[in-house]
């Protein structure tokens, strides 16, 4: 042979990157070539992206290179997909040779994790560019083929390599390797499997989520009333529907049927433009169902948060489950949860704050898996058909009164008002969070006269909102305001 | 208990003549080690040369047969120290550490070993920490092995040279009575090779010989006038006859080449890359054929003059390859040359690079530049080159794609919410200058947490913040500064430099103690402090009587460091207290990679056999949390990340927990000191349930049905 086989594999530390380079030594050892194997895990391998190196050759005494060269590396097993796109950059992926096997799923970095908003880097971006550099591409979601198998990524990325035909090993050589490690040979041997036949097998047709169809309980003239609420959904226009029929569903569940007809009303005063009622809908929805204690309450003591929690920790029938909730209310949560007189009134009285601190503040561990516990939160969820008569509603509802009114007084300017609108994303949380947001929000509309009379005014409130959900302490949004403190004046918008 | 059991490995030392060993490079090492009779072996655990530590921990029964005594060192200044049982007796001493770090610590005990020089076989196996996966400052261990002329060995980075490195190394070391260094870089030290075993030998003069029949030469230690006469020996004795050793046994080599007016001179680690580059220009096959003449040093110091004129002399231009800087290879040769009157040109850092890893790429640069000028008619093959392919918009586009992944700390660190609780206290007293030691607390430098402004040095966390000593204003709050240090670094320097150094000198500073039971960064090696009992070690001796042993009175532990609220309000405390002198905190939790590893295999054997068994597991609420990430920011867990909302009206990913949660306990924490959201949740699966957690279950299960059904009956529910 005049050169050896190439093989590099990128990996996050504590993936088993080490244990498939391993299994290729050990794999073509046993066919009599000759193998080298090296990695320089460090600290990578505490969750750091990291390479391992192999090469292979069917020749005694060859100089193998501790290091890949790039445009010179035959195979190249990604086991994140961002890692393949690292893998990439590197010049390890080329189209005259290398045949790269990448797991498509998505292990988010700090980076992407930690962002206000959506900080996800999407995936398109590396697809393409493994299409484009690699001279084979074999892509598929290896973590999901070996969750479902009990085991671990290397073991499906190694059925992966099999497939590809790139080594010139048969199947049950690779399995026999798997076999001589001895280490959950079974689970392994099915991750192999499903790896294996998740890049040989015609990917599944494309599912399409399709709406799940409204499951609806309750009184009868509770259901009645949400009914006729659907029916007035003629009255809006077409490309608003759909989110008018989420938007309707969530006031509902939220409050009741007559909340779910406010909020009609309310998206009634936007929809003299297509876009800007879809945003209506969305938002005033968002706005209306607030995130209060009672709401709180009601999710975490529903049935479908028994279901959906077994399903998340994979429990077996055979085991038993119990569940405790990670509660910390706040003086201001419980004045706010009172009629709104009386909450008032205690608020603005220092001495009844300090001793209702002192006698109700406190983290609380809730176990919802025992009565007295669930019972708890059962109870604060009866509030329920109270809310309006609470303290943070009556707050809630003069908010986004202002609020729409602030968007009204730009209703001349579609898009403009559909970004105003579109603002309420930054109001989420809870406590701190929830006050940091509004903060935000507060901030971006203050900053509307400045900029309102502009005819890239719309631009500018996207820009402000994506600036306050770039970080947490709100530095980059401070910056965009002080940058449009220093824009000429422009022309007013005709 | 290293993270990892060597228990296969082991068996491998005892491989004899006749058999092939097959293994990582650093693993060969510790079997030439036997294989070469060495009496003792030392050293300080760290990537890249763990492994020789770990493994040689877990073959007590070995060393035991052949009479070897193995130790973990304090520190590289102890390991180092060690070797003085080579100064007046017969005895094979080797010591490791990662280079340069570990190194600049040895110094002292480096310098006074061979300034007297020894008598028996001394090697300190290097692992040099430079390149890609590097931990530490980019340095030369070069440097050290000049300024105390200490023998450098730089092998050809294949199992059989490595290990003919290790018994030459010795010899030696014997023949001109120096202390000699095996440099290994990272992929050597973890290359995958095989090499033909040979018998292990018992130690020629044991241990026990020196004690009963003791041995002095005040001439070999460092004190006037000896040191004077110990320079005067090193350059008229020991060095030629290193150079005479080196060039008796051939420890340099020549490999031929038909295009003879060209050369290249390589450090022995660097061949492969060399050839690699060379094939690639279609100078050289794969089996070691080149067309260019290569002198391949595995000694990289002393250079051997006499070889080094005598490959120039016939050629026209040669290539120096050496990695790293200053060149001092380069000059070294550019002085020889010249004393010589030879006109050959040398190139070397004009063609390749002066500073950073020479990677293949690096290489294959380099050496065209070198033979585009000096041999401009030599046909050479178009070497692979992705360069065109990266300048592709879609491809050159990764570089805002690809989010950086630096290392961080693990699913479940118990380290993580000592950070958090730091994050906390600076919300409520403002930023704070804190200074950072080594260890995997030194990961808080990234995101989320952002914290540390130096380090300087392993247990030197502390010491790093001694000028910042400002007495206090009247009327005037002061800020103080923090430190961190891990109980790694406190054993190894952290004590006396740190501790110490405060108490003494009054500080008022506040130093956090991470104990984490174990030299976790470093593999997971036990410590003075460790919780566990291996064999043959003393451990359990308290952080906290140590710090108080040398006169520290304001002292907090805390035995949970998953209980962020009290973190934070003892951080608040000691930050805010009126009590003058140095304030320690000590955070104590076991490592969760070891503790993992411990606990793991245990809980699934109960399972297996029937046993009622708890095992916690966190999770989201996905429908409660709002997407805006907070506890992702203080927490940072591998297995709390994001994933998309299933909810039209939420546009932004929702928090989610994955498969690996080792309900450690932290996210719940963090949302409940921080008062973040409720939307966490841990469910506690039972194992094997008993017949009484069967029906208590399914008595509440039945209660809870008839309220969620009389709620149902009562409000709306549209989903």
């Amino acid at each position: 042979m005049s050169r050896p086989l190439c093989i590099a594999i990128t990996a996050m530390g504590g993936q088993g990157g080490g244990v498939l380079a391993d299994w290729i030594v050990d794999l073509a050892e046993h066919a009599g070539w000759t193998a080298q194997s090296t990695s320089v895990p460090g600290v990578a391998q505490r969750t750091g992206a990291t390479i391992y190196y192999v090469e292979i050759i069917n020749q005694p005494g060859a100089i193998l290179a501790l290091m890949p060269v790039p445009g010179d590396v035959d195979i190249v097993i990604a086991a994140e997909l961002m890692e393949a796109g690292r893998a990439i950059q590197r010049g390890l992926v080329t189209p005259n040779r290398t045949t790269l096997i990448a797991s498509t799923h998505r292990a988010l970095s700090m980076a992407e994790k930690i962002k206000p908003g959506d900080g996800t880097a999407p995936s398109p971006p590396i697809l393409e560019a493994a299409a484009l550099a690699a001279h084979r591409l074999l892509a598929a979601d290896m973590q999901e083929a070996a969750e479902r198998a009990g085991s671990v990524i290397s073991a499906a990325l190694f059925g992966a390599l099999a497939a590809s035909a790139a080594l010139p090993f048969p199947r049950e050589a690779f399995e026999q390797t798997i076999r001589r490690a001895g280490l959950g040979v079974e689970p392994s041997l099915r991750a192999f499997a499903a790896g294996h036949d998740s890049v040989t097998a015609p990917p599944p047709a494309p599912v399409t989520p399709a709406t799940p169809p409204q499951h609806i309980a309750g009184p009868d003239a509770e259901q009645r009333a949400y009914a006729s609420a659907l029916a007035r959904l003629t009255d809006f226009p077409e490309p608003a529907r759909e989110m008018l029929t989420h938007g309707l569903r969530r006031t509902a569940d939220y409050q009741d049927a007559a909340y779910a007809h406010e909020y009609l009303d309310r998206v009634a005063g936007f929809t003299s433009d297509p876009t800007l009622a879809t945003e209506a809908a969305r938002w005033i929805a968002v706005a209306m169902a607030y995130d209060d204690p009672i709401r709180v309450a009601d999710l975490k003591t529903r049935p479908t948060r028994t279901t959906r929690l077994h399903t998340e920790i994979a429990a077996t029938p055979a085991q038993v489950i119990e569940t405790t909730e990670f509660m910390h209310p706040r003086v201001d949560e419980l004045l706010a949860t009172l009629p709104a007189k009386l909450g008032a009134r205690l608020e603005r009285s220092p001495l009844a704050r300090r001793l209702l601190k002192t006698a109700f503040e406190r983290p609380r561990r809730v176990r919802t898996n025992t009565l007295w516990g669930f019972l708890q939160l059962w109870l604060v969820a009866r509030l329920r058909p109270r809310r309006r008569t609470l303290l943070r509603h009556a707050r809630e509802m003069a908010h986004i009164e202002a609020w729409l009114a602030t968007v009204r007084a730009h209703a001349t300017n579609p898009a403009l008002a559909a970004e105003l609108l579109a603002c309420r994303r930054l109001v989420k949380g809870y406590s701190d969070t929830h006050s940091r947001g509004t903060a935000k929000f507060d901030q971006v509309l203050t900053a509307l006269p400045l900029i309102a009379h502009r005819k890239d005014a719309a631009a500018w409130i996207r820009r402000l909102r994506e600036a306050a959900l770039a970080d947490e302490h709100g530095t980059i949004l401070a910056g965009a305001i002080a940058t449009i403190r220093t824009l000429d004046p422009e022309p007013a918008h005709a | 208990m290293a993270e990892r059991s060597f228990a296969r490995e082991v068996q491998d030392l005892r491989l004899g003549a006749g058999e092939t060993f097959r293994g990582e490079g650093i693993l060969a090492v510790t079997k030439a080690l036997l294989q070469s009779g060495v009496g003792y072996v030392a050293g300080y655990q760290g990537a890249p040369i763990s492994h020789l530590m770990d493994v040689l921990a877990d073959a007590q029964d070995i060393l035991g047969e052949l009479g070897v005594h193995f130790e973990h060192s304090a520190s590289e200044a102890a390991a180092a120290a060690t070797l003085a049982a080579s100064v007046n007796y017969p005895i094979r001493g080797a010591v490791t550490w990662k280079s340069t770090a570990g190194t600049n610590v040895a110094c002292d005990a480096l310098s006074n070993l061979a300034s007297g020089g020894v008598l028996g076989g001394a090697l300190i196996v290097i692992g040099e920490d430079y390149g890609e996966g590097s931990s530490i400052m980019q340095e030369r261990t070069h440097a050290f092995a000049m300024k105390s002329q200490i023998w450098l060995m730089d092998p050809r980075p294949n199992l059989p040279s490595i290990v003919a490195a290790v018994e030459h190394g010795f010899a030696l070391s014997e023949a001109s009575n120096t202390p000699v260094m095996l440099q290994l870089r990272i992929r050597a030290c973890h290359v995958h090779g095989s090499f033909a075993a040979s018998d292990n030998r018992k130690p020629a003069f044991p241990l026990a010989q020196a004690l009963e029949n003791p041995v002095r030469d005040p001439m070999r230690i460092v004190l006037p006038p000896a040191s004077y006469l110990h320079e005067q020996e090193k350059i008229k004795t020991r060095w030629p006859n290193a150079v005479r050793y080196i060039r008796e046994h051939g420890l340099n080599e020549t490999f031929d080449g038909d295009i003879t007016e060209l050369g290249i001179i390589t450090q022995g680690g660097m061949y492969n890359g060399v050839l690699r580059a060379l094939h690639g220009l279609g100078l050289a096959t794969i089996d070691g054929t080149t067309r260019i003449p290569i002198h391949v040093l595995n000694v990289t110091y002393p250079l051997v003059d006499e070889d080094l004129a005598a490959f120039c002399a016939t050629k026209r231009a040669v290539l120096m390859v050496e990695e790293g800087q200053p060149e001092f290879l380069e000059q070294a040769l550019n002085t020889i040359l010249r004393r010589a009157d030879i006109q050959t040109r040398i190139a070397g850092k004009d063609a390749l690079p002066m500073a950073g890893e020479y990677t293949a790429q690096v290489l294959s640069d380099g050496m065209c530049a070198f033979l585009t000028k000096h041999a401009p008619d030599l046909p050479l093959a178009q070497p692979p080159d992705p360069r065109p392919l990266l300048a592709q918009p879609t491809i050159a586009a990764l570089a805002q794609a690809v989010p950086p992944r630096p290392p961080s700390f693990c699913t479940g660190c118990p380290e993580r919410p000592i950070f958090a609780a730091m994050k906390l206290v600076q919300q409520e007293l403002g930023p704070h200058h804190i200074t950072g030691d080594i260890g995997c607390h030194l990961f808080a430098l990234n995101e989320p947490f952002n914290i540390g402004s130096s380090t300087m040095g392993y247990g030197l966390g502390s010491a790093s913040a001694s000028a910042f000593q400002v007495p206090p204003q009247p009327g005037k709050t002061s800020k103080r500064a923090l430190s961190v240090m891990g109980d790694g670094g406190f054993w190894h320097n952290g004590l006396v430099n740190g501790i110490g150094n405060a108490v003494y000198n009054r500080h008022d500073s506040v130093t956090v103690i991470v104990d984490n039971h174990y030299s976790a960064a470093t593999g997971g090696q036990d410590l003075l402090s460790s919780r566990a009992e291996p064999q043959g070690r003393s451990t359990n001796h308290p952080i906290e009587d140590a710090v108080r042993g040398v006169g520290a009175t304001w002292v907090r532990r805390i035995d949970r460091t998953y209980d962020v609220a009290k973190l934070r309000d003892t951080l608040r405390e000691a930050l805010t207290t009126k009590d003058a002198g140095p304030k320690f905190v000590i955070a104590s939790s076991e490592c969760m990679l070891n503790r993992q590893r411990r606990e793991r295999p245990l809980f699934a054997a109960a399972v297996k056999k029937g046993e009622r068994m708890v095992k916690p597991r966190f999770g989201v609420d996905e429908d409660v949390c709002t997407g805006d990430h907070a506890c992702i920011r203080l927490s940072g867990c591998p297995s709390l990340s994001t994933k998309p909302s299933n909810d039209p009206l939420k546009p932004d990913p929702v928090a989610a927990i994955d498969q690996s949660c080792v309900g450690c306990g932290n996210c719940g924490e963090v949302a409940e000191a921080a008062v973040l959201c409720p939307s966490f949740y841990r469910a506690d699966i039972i194992h094997n349930p008993t017949w009484w957690d069967r029906t208590l279950a399914a008595l509440r299960a039945r209660a809870i049905t008839w309220l969620q059904a009389r709620r149902s009956a009562r409000v709306l529910a549209v989903s």
